[in-house]
């Protein structure tokens, strides 16, 4: 195994503060655009659909056009684009900006260690940052009402990759033979994928159940909207916001399903077993089984909506414990987080 | 015959029971069971568990009294082998076969029955429109099969009235996929215990030119399955004849960067001899077992000079007591002539590259450079009650220390009651692991077909569509052929409106226009 290439190692480092940078100055944009837009207004009132809708009923241009509608062209107002919007565009574009950052750094730091680079914390978090941001750009492609909540979503990618690059930053270095294995490529992508797609999900279930109590208490008599009960009305509908979590969370299910057993295969080929409850494997066990409930409770009655959204959180919850405190405090054979 | 008697006892079972049976296999209770599976595991991560770590438990035991005691009792030092966590997934076992049945039933049903006819007012339907077309009703219900194309269920039907009405639906593989990924899940569980129950693993320390064959008084540890303990394993025949070399390499700045056992092996007695390489991620498969270097160390050899004059050369193993720098713990026990107490016991730590520290001899570093042996030599009885102990460790109640010494590689030292020890040097040695798994190649079966069942379960949308063509009216002045189309997402309805949307506009077009104005059914 080759050595540790230090020049593309510190260049990755310098192109991975600059991408949280590039995410921040977006999240700057995309509040703004939330807090002087009205356009959040327009995509409350108005249901996603709607348009499609209509327009075949009066037998105008193709529907097709408006159920993947071009990020470039969201439902903008007739009188041309407000402040607001153009606001929104640039951070969407600066976005991008970041992702390609992010990803050379990524790419870059592969050079350097000549592998994949996503065998400790500080590297995982980055790969999953990475994904959190592709998951929000693919869900802004089919949802583009949702633009405005960009900083929202950007949050905790800038605070995950905040805490990797200080709590969790270990230098490039070669693997230990134990992580000598295509494996890792196969096993840790998925994970990070999977798992990049979930943080998305649960930002949308916090939304969702925002939102479900905004509805819930803005038609009491007497109801006052606070700062944040203003904020709320603004969110896209409940039934957007659930969807949403839905899909990426049946987008996401198999594929942690995969890499699970990709996990086992691989622990069958370096620890002797295919299954050893470790402490990362009986956390991913129990990630596995409370998204399975999720996917469960979504479908049975009296567990629809907001117990069913409570579940996501909760299988959101156990992937950070098994991300921090099973890295951090707990000691097993997934002892790879390069803190010592 | 049944007395009515007899039959009312038989209800005050039955019912319950039945109720149970119900209430078991909802799906809230297979929910419920759910959630407790994954908080029953939550403990099984947090303390020591003894099938891990013995050492680990025994001493969390020890430090928390009266309730590391009562944690015992309730079995939470072996959370995945507990009666309380088999009963969670045993009820939920049963639950899913229970709630499986039906379904399978009811499926298979669903495959070979049509499509419903259709309801007598599409617009109630979630989804509706209605639009005129010039072709008659019998060339547009044709058309309209067309278009539909092979991934819906057609069935066409003509109603009382005339009406020409097509019944579709699509997705069934949704269901498919939804009773394969939980009858796989099944499958699965079942194969585990199968291998649960027939598994067994050996471990062995192999010091460098030495070797072993897999037969059960050849493992330091062996751990049967319940059906292969007690000599009835049925053990493959084959021998690693010796382990030829163990190598681990370092990169410059010493982390560990290969580690690699080469061993010849025989598949069995008649096989010829070949030779392979084991490293950290490719054991050896050999006949359905599979051979791994688990971990690896350092075994010293002295030479001890006894009481008698006799001289004595043994290699023992010894255990790292420190992962990162191996410095590592063992014992030589020589036996002298019985009932003369004259035996010698020396306990030793062995430093690949040693450093001095507050606390004594450490160890810099895993690679071997100069390396020390520090030692205490005792004379006396090295195991003065003839019980099986550990090789690791010496028990020094029946010895009497007659000085320790510092050597590297060719020294010896004499002590004064004759004895006289020298370090003749070290070979590595490797850890070892036989396993025998006889169900794991079936279980990947079962989970690829698992995920197989969830992709169809979660990516595949189940539809129904149904179309009313009304023929023209006679008169002059009458409406056109009027068709009414209504859809129905019966699962995950994702965005079913622009689905719906796209599949009218598809639907229009096989027809001919009559005028460019449609007016959604039931709508002003």
């Amino acid at each position: 195994m080759a050595g540790i290439d230090g020049s593309m190692a510190h260049l990755s480092d310098t192109l991975f503060t600059t991408s949280i940078a590039t995410y921040a100055l977006a999240m700057v944009g995309f509040t703004a655009e939330y807090a002087f837009g009205r356009k959040g207004r327009i995509a409350a009132t108005v249901p996603v659909a709607a348009p499609a809708r209509e327009l075949v009923g009066v037998g105008g241009p193709p529907a097709a056009e408006f159920i993947d509608p071009p990020v470039a062209a969201p439902i903008a107002p007739a009188e041309g684009r407000s402040f607001a919007d153009r606001i929104g565009r640039a951070s969407f574009a600066i976005t991008i900006l970041g992702v390609l950052l992010h990803g050379t750094s990524i790419a870059v730091r592969a050079i350097a260690v000549d592998a994949v680079p996503w065998s400790n914390m500080y590297e995982f978090s980055s790969v999953a940052g990475l994904v959190g941001v592709i998951a929000f750009v693919a869900v802004l492609w089919k949802l583009p009402q949702l633009r405005h909540l960009g900083g929202i979503i950007l949050l905790p990618v800038i605070l995950l990759m905040f805490l990797a690059g200080t709590v969790f930053y270990s230098k490039a270095q070669p693997l230990v033979p134990a992580l000598q294995s295509y494996w890792l490529a196969i096993h840790v992508t998925l994970v990070s994928v999977a798992e990049g797609a979930l943080m998305v999900s649960a930002v949308l279930t916090v939304l969702y159940l925002a939102k479900s109590r905004y509805d819930r208490v803005s038609v009491r008599p007497g109801y006052r909207p606070g700062s944040l009960g203003a904020l709320a009305a603004r969110l896209p509908d409940v039934t957007a916001l659930d969807k949403a979590a839905y899909r990426i969370v049946a987008f996401s299910f198999p594929l942690y399903t995969v890499a699970i057993i990709c996990g086992a295969i691989w622990a069958e080929a370096a620890w002797g077993r295919y299954w050893g409850w470790d402490p990362k494997e009986t956390w991913a066990f129990i990630v596995w089984v409370v998204y399975a409930c999720y996917l469960h409770a979504r479908a049975t009655a009296g567990w629809k909506g907001r117990a069913a959204a409570w579940v996501n959180l909760a299988g959101f919850a156990a992937i950070i414990f098994n991300f921090v405190i099973v890295n951090m405090v707990i000691s097993g054979l997934h002892s790879y987080a390069g803190l010592s | 015959m049944t007395t009515p008697r007899m039959n009312g006892q038989l209800n005050t079972v039955i019912r319950p029971l039945r109720m149970a049976w119900r209430r078991l296999t909802s799906m809230r209770t297979a929910l419920i069971l759910l959630f407790l599976l994954a908080v029953a595991a939550v403990p099984g991560s947090i303390l020591p568990q003894r099938p891990l770590n013995p050492d680990k438990t025994n001493s969390y035991i020890a430090s928390h009294g009266a309730w590391g005691r009562f944690l015992d009792h309730l079995g939470m030092y072996d959370v995945f082998g507990s009666v309380w966590f088999a009963a969670i997934y045993l009820l939920l076992f049963v639950s899913l076969v229970g709630c499986l049945i039906p379904r399978i039933r009811l499926h298979a049903r669903a495959m070979i029955r049509k499509p419903l006819p259709a309801p007598r007012n599409l617009d109630r339907l979630p989804e509706n429109a209605a639009f005129d077309v010039a072709e008659s009703a019998d060339a547009y219900a044709d058309a309209a099969r067309r278009t539909l194309g092979r991934r819906w269920r057609v069935t066409r039907r003509v109603e009382a009235s005339g009406a020409v009405t097509l019944s579709a639906e699509k997705g069934y593989s949704r269901e498919t996929g939804n009773l394969l990924f939980h009858v796989a899940l099944l499958a699965g569980l079942v194969l585990i215990a199968i291998g649960q129950l027939y598994k067994y693993q050996g471990s062995v320390i192999v010091t460098q030119g030495d070797g072993f064959c897999n037969v059960i008084p050849s493992y330091d540890a062996w751990k049967p399955g319940r059906l292969a303990a007690n000599g009835k394993a049925n053990m493959a025949p084959f021998c690693i004849d010796k382990l030829n070399s163990f190598t681990a390499t370092y990169t410059k700045t010493g982390e560990p960067s290969k580690f690699a056992a080469d061993v010849t092996y025989q598949k069995n007695l008649d096989a010829p001899k070949q030779r392979d390489t084991i490293t950290v991620n490719h054991p050896l498969r050999l006949e359905g077992d599979r051979v791994y270097l688990i971990s690896h160390g350092f075994s010293p050899t002295i030479t001890v000079r006894m009481p008698d004059g006799e001289t004595i050369t043994d290699t023992q193993a010894f255990v790292p007591s420190d992962a990162t720098t191996f410095l590592s713990e063992g014992a030589f026990k020589e036996t002298g002539k019985p009932g003369a107490h004259q035996d010698v016991g020396i306990s030793g730590i062995f430093a690949p590259t040693p450093g001095e520290s507050a606390n004594g001899l450490i160890s810099t570093s895993p690679q071997v450079n100069n390396p020390v042996l520090d030692m205490f030599v005792y004379v006396g009885d090295v195991n003065p009650n003839g019980q099986p102990e550990s090789v690791y460790s010496l028990d020094t109640s029946a010895l009497k220390k007659i000085g320790q010494a510092s050597l590297k590689v060719g020294q010896s030292k004499t002590f004064p009651n004759g004895v006289k020890v020298t370090f003749d040097g070290w070979k590595p040695y490797a850890s070892i692991q036989v396993s025998h798994d006889p169900t794991q190649g079936y279980l990947l079966i079962a989970v690829v077909a698992m995920v197989l069942g969830l992709i169809g379960s979660l990516g595949i949308r189940r539809r129904r569509l149904w179309l009313r063509v009304t023929p023209p009216s006679e008169a002059a002045d009458g409406s056109p052929t009027v068709v009414s189309v209504g859809g129905l997402a019966r699962s995950d309805s994702g965005n079913f409106t622009a689905e719906f949307a796209a599949l009218l506009e598809r639907l229009q077009a096989a027809g001919t226009a009559v005028q460019p104005v449609a007016v959604p059914a039931g709508k002003e």
